[in-house]
């Protein structure tokens, strides 16, 4: 199975993923494909369903049609046929949410704890064995702060580990949701506009943070992103939505020059010239 | 500045303080003209009524003066509030204790506990105006209420842990104390039993963040496991202990599954109308609970196999027998109180160690946010329906004491009241924290059995301090939470405060 660019082996494939509300029709027969050990990314003006797409791959919705097949190193997975939390615990899926969803109450270090909560499980026996503290238990339990600690130093918030995770900043709660969902050792890594918020500085760790983890950690990674400095910048693969249809896929050189996406963006007249604003934030990325 | 200000504002603070005053002063009188002002009276023909009008004045002219001494304490004349609410209080105080003939001329209310409550008031508002001219700020406004109340619960917190064993040791020891008579024990021996169903119920509560207004339901089946199992089959407390304790932690297994989508408020009526249905269903399945007659003759404790009893029969053994000791009734009542403190530990010690497993920390973490729990691949239901069997669990366990204390159980002693004084017990002491459901169980029920002549005033008392915590510590009096694992040692770099 290989893609069209890089020649890289498939880890995801969505086809003809749709999704209905009623009478909306949220994403429709969406076909796309994310290849291992690299960056893509979905864009599209509002409500052009990314979010819906993320939903459906991370089971928080049964896409209404479709198949969305994963075929990591662990075994193959059919998304669409498993329960919510099993896409995380099975299949390695993890994601980030677009409004910060960490334990705001409990410790940076918890969150990350929590995170590992399956391989615990187990490690201290669904609990029985846990309870007496035997070495089996602390030597897992060792292991999992470990992994937290160097996903600590790597957002630099070491030093932060005993706090309240609700009393960070928001550009560290940002970093500490993408090391909580890479503490469950996933395969994929969703994100879900993951510079939303961001100021500059930031956006530009942001890119370095995740190209580390695409190249150190050798995963795929798919985001959902409005700040095209992010997206131009870092992905390798885009995929556009709007309203609900796939528009273009490609790579970000063949996507900043494709009529269909940039009359989505700005309108149906093409001899118009591009707003500065537009014109900046698509120039910056290349 | 800051003097200009207040010099230019003064004459105007004057009027408007009083202006105010007198508005609370109104309300005060509109809301006891009634309530207060007619007093219902029982005459041998009927009921009728009678007027308290002196005392519906007396409380709005109350009202407003101490609308008046907050007033101007908080707006930088703390002296004159200072003056004016020490005399009152003074004057008040020294006529309650010293009045004599007084007393029927200036008191202002017929009730002496009324009476002391406006010494109370008088003097609360005096320490706040002293404190405010300590401070020399002049406004007199309380540090921020809950930044102060979270200093003073982390304090405690790191107290705690040098409070817990000695706790601890008092408890042990204290049957064998001079003070200690069998009345002393019985009352510790029931504060126990709440203690341990507070624990039990902070499992679901406080760590995994689910309401339950039901939870007396598990104790009740625990007491009636425990009884029937008991007087029917004959079994042994020891045997009967571990089998009311997993058939009530089946009951909720049974409660967990359709309420697994529920949250909040909604979460709250079913578990509320779980706990009716199972006080009904014992009430009315006559042929096999006793109905309303409850379960009678339950085998009373023994001490692992050996009776309390002065004559036994002959051949058989008897506690003080073994011992050698002379026969006396109280061992029955300090073994019971052992057991119940055996029981709480055992509770105790449970949720401090498996808050520090994943499933502990799992539960917390699914209080914090459900969506993030399962995007992180932990299974929802199976961790919700730990904890609600867990905590059923330590309810059964703590209903077949029940049994063997009493003797005999009803479906009477398993009402709402019950849950209701438990989930007080948990919100009151402060949700997840071990040391403060203790002592609120110690407040809210130890000390009313010593303060029997004052049971009118318990709700009162008891509603007064909840509407208090709700304003100040809306989380519950100790609620700070300590991480369960950590990086840094404690006094590394200092976790912030929490947010207000």
């Amino acid at each position: 199975m290989q893609s069209a660019n890089g020649g890289r082996q498939t880890l995801l494939e969505v086809e003809h993923l749709t999704m209905r509300f009623g009478g909306l029709v949220a994403v429709n027969d969406v076909t796309f494909a994310a290849a291992d050990r690299e960056i893509s990314a979905i864009i599209g003006p509002n409500g052009a369903g990314k979010t819906t797409v993320f939903n459906c791959l991370t089971g928080f919705y049964k896409p209404t049609v479709g198949r969305m097949s994963l075929h990591a190193r662990h075994g193959d997975f059919l998304l669409e046929q498993m329960d919510g939390f099993r896409i995380g615990q099975r299949a390695r899926v993890a994601r980030t949410f677009q409004n910060i969803r960490l334990f705001p109450r409990m410790s940076v270090l918890e969150n990350l704890i929590v995170a590992q909560h399956n391989e615990l499980m187990r490690a201290s026996l669904y609990t029985v064995i846990g309870l007496f503290n035997l070495p089996r238990y602390s030597r897992a339990e060792k292991k999992a702060v470990e992994l937290a600690r160097y996903w600590l130093d790597r957002i630099r918030l070491t030093d932060r580990a005993d706090w309240e995770a609700g009393n960070l900043p928001y550009g560290a709660q940002r970093r500490l949701e993408i090391a909580r969902a890479m503490c469950t050792k996933p395969v994929l890594l969703c994100l879900d506009e993951p510079a939303a918020g961001l100021n500059p500085r930031e956006s530009a760790e942001l890119n370095e943070l995740l190209i580390d983890i695409r190249d150190k950690e050798k995963i795929a990674i798919l985001l959902i992103e409005h700040d095209m400095s992010v997206v131009m910048g870092i992905s390798d693969h885009i995929v556009v939505l709007d309203y609900g249809r796939k528009i273009a896929d490609g790579d970000p050189e063949s996507i900043r020059n494709d009529p269909n996406v940039i009359r989505a963006y700005l309108g149906e007249e093409e001899d118009e010239e591009l707003p500065p604003q537009v014109a900046a934030d698509l120039a910056q990325g290349s | 500045m800051v003097a200009r200000a207040e010099a230019l504002a003064k004459p105007l603070v004057i009027p408007t303080l009083l202006k105010q005053s007198i508005g609370a002063a109104l309300i005060a009188l509109v809301l006891t003209s009634l309530i207060v002002g007619i007093k219902t009276v029982d005459t041998n023909e009927a009921l009728s009524f009678t007027t308290r009008f002196p005392s519906v004045a007396w409380a709005s002219i109350g009202v407003g003066l101490a609308y008046l001494g907050f007033g101007l304490v908080r707006s930088g004349m703390p002296l004159a509030g200072l003056i004016a609410s020490l005399a009152v209080g003074v004057a008040q105080a020294s006529v309650l204790l010293w009045g004599g003939p007084a007393k029927e001329l200036y008191l202002p209310f017929e009730d002496p506990v009324v009476n002391w409550v406006v010494v109370l008031v008088a003097g609360v508002i005096a320490i706040r105006a002293a404190l405010a001219l300590r401070r020399g700020d002049g406004t007199g406004a309380a540090p921020a209420g809950t930044a102060l109340g979270d200093r003073i619960a982390r304090k405690f917190n790191q107290a705690s842990r040098l409070l817990a064993p000695l706790l601890i040791a008092f408890a042990i020891t204290m049957p064998f104390l001079p003070f200690a008579d069998r009345r002393f024990v019985d009352v510790a021996t029931l504060v126990s039993t709440y203690v341990m169903l507070g624990w039990g119920l902070n499992i679901v509560v406080g760590l995994a963040g689910l309401l339950d207004l039901g939870y007396v339901a598990f104790y009740a089946v625990g007491a009636y496991s425990y009884s029937m199992f008991a007087t029917y089959l004959g079994l042994s407390f020891w045997l009967c202990l571990p089998l009311a304790g997993m058939i009530a932690a089946s009951f909720g297994v049974l409660l967990g599954f359709p309420v697994l989508r529920l949250r909040g408020d909604y979460l709250a009526i079913v578990t509320l109308g779980f706990g009716e249905m199972v006080r009904l269903i014992l009430i009315n399945w006559w042929w096999f609970t006793g109905g309303p007659n409850g379960i009678n003759n339950v085998p009373r404790p023994s001490f692992f196999g050996i009776p309390f009893e002065r004559n036994p029969p002959e051949g058989t053994w008897s506690f003080h027998k073994l011992f050698g000791i002379e026969y006396s009734s109280n061992h029955r009542v300090v073994f019971l109180y052992y057991l119940i403190l055996g029981l709480a530990l055992l509770t105790c010690l449970f949720s401090y160690r498996i808050r520090r497993l994943p499933i502990g920390r799992a539960w917390e973490a699914l209080r914090e946010d459900e969506t993030a729990c399962r995007a992180l691949g932990i299974n929802p239901t199976n961790t919700k329906l730990t904890a609600f069997a867990i905590g059923a669990m330590f309810g059964g366990f703590a209903g077949s004491f029940f049994a063997t204390r009493q003797g005999f159980v009803s479906p009477e002693s398993f009402t709402f009241l019950e849950s209701a004084v438990i989930l007080a017990i948990v919100v009151l002491g402060g949700m997840g924290s071990q040391v403060g459901v203790a002592l609120a169980a110690i407040v809210l029920i130890g000390v009313p059995e010593f303060f029997r002549e004052l049971a009118g005033y318990r709700m009162l008392a008891f509603g007064i301090g909840m509407v208090l915590i709700m304003i100040w510590r809306p989380r519950g009096l100790l609620a700070v939470r300590d991480p369960t694992i950590r990086l840094h040692p404690r006094g590394g770099p200092e976790p912030e405060p929490a947010k207000p």
